[in-house]
């Protein structure tokens, strides 16, 4: 791997966010309605309930699951954009290796995603009196989880965009939507289905927002479960590695990166 | 003179339909090689197994001596490419873009090579322009500068005058040209303009349905198959490859 071929780009993204108002925004722009939204709904619940703080364990969890959004979204947004600019030949014909394109991608998704983590914490805990204190050294690990899962995803989402062609950048957007009820963001597991806690177990996200639950409650995060998360989300990631490597190498025999945009071999 | 790129009996197929069938040819240093045919020759799908973008089904591709199939990168940063199809990002400056893909091939003092590329093809008044907004000459003249970035020992040029006015396309002939005989560099270039071809190749390999007819001298091979033209011999092999096939 050469450092000044991923450095290309991260340079690439850093110039298109610098030059565009439409890039700038949205780095923050959604969360912070997000965090207001949630913000007010949040105190209206402790008006109501007098003595339970909503606003700890619904805005921290919204909070945690725009990053792991934000993560997801970072590296297929920075895909795309050499999906709208067609400029796949000009990257892929380059001395430029997968392997120093997926990490210029991520490292991408890293910058992006913590302006948003940043702005969010700041709204939520001046704003609101949201503390992460509470959670004390185990928020590391449970943003490490969760912004793994969110690059294994958007590697994952990159892959199908590069089998399917650049319509199929709708099948992306509902994702994180379609994974929310599962991973139990606002509510505990045990209040879902069975047969959607099978799925809840192999997310490494659950792990997380249960974490966060048990904490507020004043019980103990297990690290068992913690460490069950982290493993997963590392296997979610070189999953979706290889799925990535393998569309690749079909997109190579086949032609589809030289006739992307016609989307004939999809 | 020695090979800067070698292509040994190289072979395309999609399912039934062969598109490039055992073509095997040399680019000599200080050399333009001229790769011809009529659309759907193989002329792009060559180039594109040159470039790494398209698996061959069988065949060799060496650059410098470089396995393309197994030492990619390093096959590649000995090479760069300018097709009209491929513009460079409109979205991205002259200079933003020169700098990524400067970074990309790994050149040395890169400022001072972006200067000098800038200078070379007359893009200084456009430096700080966005590429999406230049007329088709001037991100011609972009994707060149893109393209000898790197001093690339193999040189790629995909029909590189194919949208731009006669001026303009006789300026970049004569850039590449200039590129080819002070540099150490071979360059494989696909046109339609049989003058162009005639005006600026040492040698020319005819592509048709896949398949290498013949080569030779651009000013001498149209009268060894008894045409007065390149164009004429160009016409001949789109419409009766079989004739020169059985000369």
């Amino acid at each position: 791997m050469r450092v000044h071929r991923t450095a290309a780009i991260v340079l690439r993204q850093l110039y298109l966010i610098r030059g565009s108002l439409s890039r700038v925004l949205p780095l923050f722009a959604w969360v912070t309605v997000d965090m207001v939204l949630w913000g007010f709904i949040t105190k209206y619940l402790d008006m109501l309930t007098h003595g339970f703080n909503f606003v700890q364990i619904l805005l921290g969890a919204v909070l945690l699951w725009d990053f792991f959004v934000r993560v997801m979204q970072g590296v297929t947004i920075a895909f795309f954009e050499d999906v709208w600019s067609r400029n796949f030949l000009n990257i892929f014909a380059s001395p430029l290796s997968l392997w120093e394109y997926l990490a210029g991608l991520i490292i991408t998704g890293i910058g992006t995603s913590s302006v948003g983590l940043l702005v969010m914490l700041a709204v939520a805990t001046m704003v609101f009196g949201l503390s992460f204190f509470i959670y004390g050294l185990l928020l590391l690990p449970f943003l490490l989880v969760l912004f793994m899962f969110g690059m294994a995803l958007g590697i994952f989402a990159s892959g199908v965009v590069l089998r399917f062609g650049p319509a199929s950048e709708w099948f992306i957007w509902p994702v994180p939507a379609l994974i929310s009820p599962f991973v139990g963001v606002f509510y505990p597991i045990s209040t879902l289905p069975q047969w959607m806690q099978y799925f809840s177990y192999v997310l490494p996200p659950t792990y997380v927002f249960e974490g966060m639950r048990a904490i507020l409650a004043g019980g103990e995060v297990r690290s068992g479960a913690l460490l069950w998360s982290g493993f997963l989300a590392v296997l979610y990631v070189l999953g979706a590695c290889r799925f990535f490597v393998s569309i690749y190498k079909h997109a190579v025999r086949t032609g589809l990166i030289t006739r992307y945009s016609a989307e004939t071999l999809a | 003179m020695s090979n800067v790129l070698s292509v040994q009996d190289l072979r395309k197929v999609y399912g039934t339909t062969v598109a490039v069938d055992g073509v095997t040819f040399d680019v000599g240093r200080n050399e333009i090689v001229g790769l011809l045919g009529p659309n759907g020759a193989g002329k792009s799908t060559t180039i594109s197994m040159i470039l790494g973008v398209l698996e061959p089904t069988s065949g060799r591709i060496h650059i410098e001596g470089i396995d393309v199939a197994t030492d990619r990168s390093r096959a590649l940063e000995r090479t760069n490419f300018a097709a009209a199809y491929a513009p460079l990002p409109g979205n991205l400056t002259v200079y933003e873009n020169l700098k990524v893909f400067g970074l990309i091939y790994g050149v040395r003092d890169l400022s001072e090579r972006i200067t000098d590329v800038i200078a070379r093809f007359d893009l200084g008044a456009f430096r700080n322009t966005k590429c999406g907004v230049l007329s088709s000459g001037e991100q011609t003249r972009v994707s060149l500068a893109k393209a000898l970035l790197n001093s690339p020992p193999l040189l790629l040029l995909d029909e590189p005058t194919a949208s731009i006015d006669p001026a303009t396309a006789r300026d970049v002939r004569m850039r590449i040209v200039e590129f080819a005989r002070n540099a150490s560099g071979g360059v494989l270039w696909t046109s339609h303009n049989m003058y162009e071809v005639q005006d600026v190749c040492d040698r020319v390999i005819f592509l048709s349905r896949g398949k290498m007819l013949l080569q030779g001298d651009p000013k001498t091979l149209p009268h060894e198959y008894g045409k007065a033209t390149l164009e004429e011999l160009f016409i001949t092999v789109a419409r009766e490859p079989l004739k020169i096939e059985v000369a």
